[in-house]
C-alpha cells in the first residue's frame, strides 16, 4: 500500500518543481481538508467519543465520570430494550429473507425478455423514492381498521374478519414488514437483475445444450455464480434495517401497549434527546454499532481479505 | 448442423414465439398482480386525498371518489396545525427547500472535490481518510449524534438551518466521494498529465477538464441528494428546532398528532404533498435513478 502511494504521489507531481514534503500539492491537500476532518473528527472521533461515554454515568449533560459497566448492566436488564433487540432480530431476519427472496424472484421474472420492462421497473421501484414517513402514514391509513382493508372487507358483508396488525401487540410487526418490504423490495430486484444482466450469455448457452431445465440452472448455476451479489445485497439491507426508526415512528411510535414495536434506534433517541439520561443512550447505540460490526467485518473480511484494495 | 439445408428451404430465422402461451400468461399474470400491490398505497392516497370527509367516512377506501375535492389539499397546504401552529405543511415545504438547495450544493460541491483529489491528486494517508469514510457510512448513525450536537453547539449554528446543513453534507460525504471517485478513475490519466504539461494547476483541471467531463455523474449525485436529503427524518428532528422542522417532520406531527378529530383526508393529502418531490425526481430522472441507487448500492 504505501509503495504504491508513495509511487502514485511522485507520478503526479512529477512535473513540479521539488518542494518541501507537506507543500507538495497544496491545493489537493487543503481541498481535502473537510473530507479528512469529517472522517476524522465525526466518523471517527465522534464515534470513539460516544464509545468512552457509555462507560460514564452522564445523565442530562456528558460528565467524565466513570462507572465501568453499569450503563450497559442497567441497558440489559431493561425490557424495553430486550423487547426492541427481540423485534430488530424478528423483523430483520423476516425483511432479509422476504427482500432477498422476492427481489430474486422478481428480478429472475424482470429478466425473461419480457415486454414494457421499464413500466414494471419503474412501478416497483418508486417507493424506493419515497420516505420511510411517506411509507409509514400510507400503510398505517390501508391498515386502519375501520376504514383500510379490515372497514372494506366487513362492509362486503363478512363482519368476523379481523385484519389490524398494527394495534395489536402480536402482530404489529407484520404490519410494519409489509410497509417495509412495499418501501424495499424494488431496490432489491433492481440490484438483483443488474447481477442477473452480468451473467454472461455463454452460461446460458451451455445449460441450454447440456438441456438442462431453466429453473434448475437458475438454481445451481446462476444462484452460486451471483454469490457477491447476495453478499453486498444483504449488508446494505442488513445495515438499513439496523437504522429502521422512521417507520416504526411514523406507523406506530413504538405501540400498541406501550412498547410492542419499540427499536433500539428509538432507545437511543428517546434516552439522548428525550429523557436525558445520556449515559442509558451512549450504551445503546455503542450496542448498535456493535452489531453492525458483527455484519460488516466479515463482509470486509470477504469482499476484501484475498486482494488489495484501493 | 444436419438440418442446415432443411432450414434453407423453409423459413428463415428463429420459430416466433406465441405471445399467448401458457408461460406469458403466469409471467405477465404474476407481474401485474405485483404491480397492483405497489401501486394501491399511490392510489388509495390520492382518492383519500380528494374525497370530502363524509365520503371518506361511508366510502370505500380503494373506491374512487364520487366528489372530487381539492379542500383538503388546501388545508393540508395551508391550515393544518402542529402544536400551536397553524399555517400548515407549507411551512415545512419551505424549510425542507431552505435544507435541502444548500446542502445538495454543498455536500456535491466538496464530494466532487474529494474523488478528485483521491484520484489525482493522491498524498500520503489520502486512502486511508477514504477508507474510514466508506466504514463511516456503515456506522449506525445514531453513535455520532451527540458528539455533532456537542461540535455543532460549539460553532454556534445547533438549532439552525446551516447545522442541519452541514450534518447533510457530512453524512452525504461517504456515498458522494465514492461515485466521483470512482467516475473520475475511468477518465484517461493522460488527460490530466497533459493538462499538467500545459502548466494547469489543481483547480483548472477540476473547472476545465473534471467538471465538463463529468455531468452525467453529476445529474446521479443530485438525484440521490435531492431524494435522499428531502425523506430524512431522523436528522431533521435532531439538528432543528419546531419552527424548522423540514417536511417529513412537520408530516409526521400532522398526522400522529392525538389531539383533535382526525381528518384523514386531510392526512392522505399532506401525505401526498411531501411525497410529492421525490416522485417528480425519480419519474422525471428514470434510469439516472437505477443508476444512482445502483452506483451508491454496490460499493467499491
Amino acid at each position: 500500500m504505501s509503495v504504491s502511494g508513495e509511487a502514485d504521489a511522485i507520478r503526479t507531481t512529477s512535473a513540479a518543481r521539488p518542494r518541501a514534503r507537506w507543500t507538495r500539492n497544496i491545493s489537493a491537500k487543503i481541498a481535502a481538508v473537510p473530507m479528512i476532518l469529517t472522517a476524522l473528527v465525526v466518523f471517527l472521533g465522534g464515534t470513539i467519543w460516544t464509545v468512552v461515554y457509555s462507560f460514564t454515568n452522564s445523565k442530562l449533560l456528558p460528565k467524565a465520570n466513570f462507572v465501568g459497566f453499569d450503563q450497559y448492566e442497567r441497558l440489559w436488564s431493561q425490557s424495553r430494550w430486550l423487547v426492541s433487540i427481540e423485534n430488530l432480530l424478528f423483523y430483520g431476519v423476516m425483511s432479509l429473507v422476504f427482500t432477498v427472496v422476492m427481489g430474486f424472484i422478481l428480478a429472475v421474472l424482470m429478466d425473461q425478455k419480457i415486454r414494457y420492462e421499464d413500466t414494471f421497473r419503474t412501478i416497483m421501484l418508486y417507493p424506493f423514492a419515497l420516505s420511510f414517513i411517506v411509507t409509514g402514514l400510507v400503510w398505517q391509513w390501508i391498515l386502519n381498521p375501520d376504514f383500510g382493508i379490515q372497514g372494506v372487507v366487513r362492509d362486503w358483508g363478512w363482519t368476523s374478519f379481523t385484519f389490524d396488525p398494527l394495534n395489536n401487540p402480536d402482530t404489529v410487526l407484520y404490519g410494519l414488514l409489509i410497509a417495509g418490504l412495499w418501501q424495499g423490495t424494488g431496490f432489491v430486484m433492481c440490484l438483483m437483475l443488474a447481477g442477473l444482466r452480468g451473467i454472461d450469455e455463454d452460461i446460458w448457452k451451455a445449460a441450454r445444450v447440456d438441456g438442462i431445465p431453466t429453473w434448475k440452472t437458475y438454481v445451481i448455476v446462476i444462484i452460486p455464480m451471483m454469490r457477491p451479489v447476495f453478499i453486498t445485497t444483504l449488508v446494505i439491507v442488513a445495515s438499513g434495517i439496523i437504522r429502521l426508526y422512521d417507520l416504526v415512528v411514523a406507523m406506530t411510535s413504538g405501540g400498541p401497549g406501550g412498547n410492542a414495536s419499540q427499536v433500539p434506534a428509538m432507545y437511543v433517541y428517546d434516552y439522548m434527546f428525550q429523557a436525558q439520561n445520556l449515559g442509558q443512550g451512549f450504551a445503546a447505540s455503542t450496542m448498535m454499532l456493535l452489531s453492525v460490526l458483527i455484519v460488516l467485518i466479515p463482509w470486509a473480511y470477504l469482499e476484501f481479505g484475498g486482494k488489495k484494495h484501493g | 448442423m444436419a438440418d442446415a439445408s432443411l432450414a434453407m428451404t423453409g423459413p428463415r430465422g428463429a420459430k416466433p414465439k406465441k405471445t399467448l402461451s401458457g408461460r406469458n400468461i403466469m409471467l405477465y399474470g404474476i407481474l401485474i398482480v405485483v404491480c397492483v400491490y405497489y401501486l394501491l398505497p399511490l392510489w388509495v392516497m390520492v382518492m383519500t386525498s380528494v374525497k370530502g370527509m363524509p365520503e371518506v367516512r361511508l366510502g370505500n377506501i380503494f373506491a374512487p371518489p364520487v366528489e372530487i375535492t381539492f379542500q383538503p389539499w388546501v388545508k393540508a397546504w395551508s391550515e393544518a396545525c402542529t402544536g400551536l401552529n397553524c399555517d400548515g405543511l407549507s411551512r415545512g415545504f419551505w424549510n425542507s427547500v431552505l435544507i435541502t438547495v444548500p446542502s445538495v450544493i454543498v455536500s456535491i460541491a466538496i464530494a466532487s472535490i474529494n474523488g478528485y483529489a483521491l484520484i489525482n491528486w493522491k498524498f500520503r494517508g489520502s486512502d486511508i481518510f477514504f477508507t474510514i469514510l466508506i466504514f463511516g457510512s456503515f456506522i449506525p448513525y445514531q453513535i455520532m449524534l451527540y458528539p455533532i450536537v456537542i461540535l455543532l453547539r460549539e460553532m454556534g449554528i445547533y438549532g439552525t438551518l446551516w447545522g442541519l446543513i452541514l450534518v447533510h453534507t457530512i453524512f452525504g460525504m461517504p456515498i458522494l466521494t465514492l461515485l466521483f471517485r470512482n467516475y473520475f478513475s475511468a477518465i484517461p490519466e493522460e488527460l490530466f498529465k497533459a493538462a499538467r504539461v500545459d502548466g494547469a494547476g489543481f483547480w483548472g483541471i477540476y473547472f476545465r477538464i473534471m467538471l465538463p467531463m463529468s455531468l452525467p455523474i453529476f445529474v446521479v449525485a443530485l438525484i440521490l441528494q435531492v431524494t435522499g436529503i428531502w425523506n430524512d427524518f431522523l436528522f431533521g428532528v435532531v439538528f432543528t428546532k419546531p419552527d424548522l422542522y423540514p417536511m417529513t417532520v412537520q408530516l409526521n406531527n400532522i398526522v400522529n398528532s392525538v389531539q383533535g378529530v382526525k381528518e384523514y383526508n386531510v392526512n392522505m393529502a399532506a401525505t401526498v404533498l411531501t411525497g410529492l418531490v421525490p416522485l417528480v425526481v425519480y419519474f422525471v430522472s428514470g434510469k439516472l435513478f437505477v443508476r444512482g441507487i445502483a452506483a451508491g448500492a454496490v460499493k467499491g
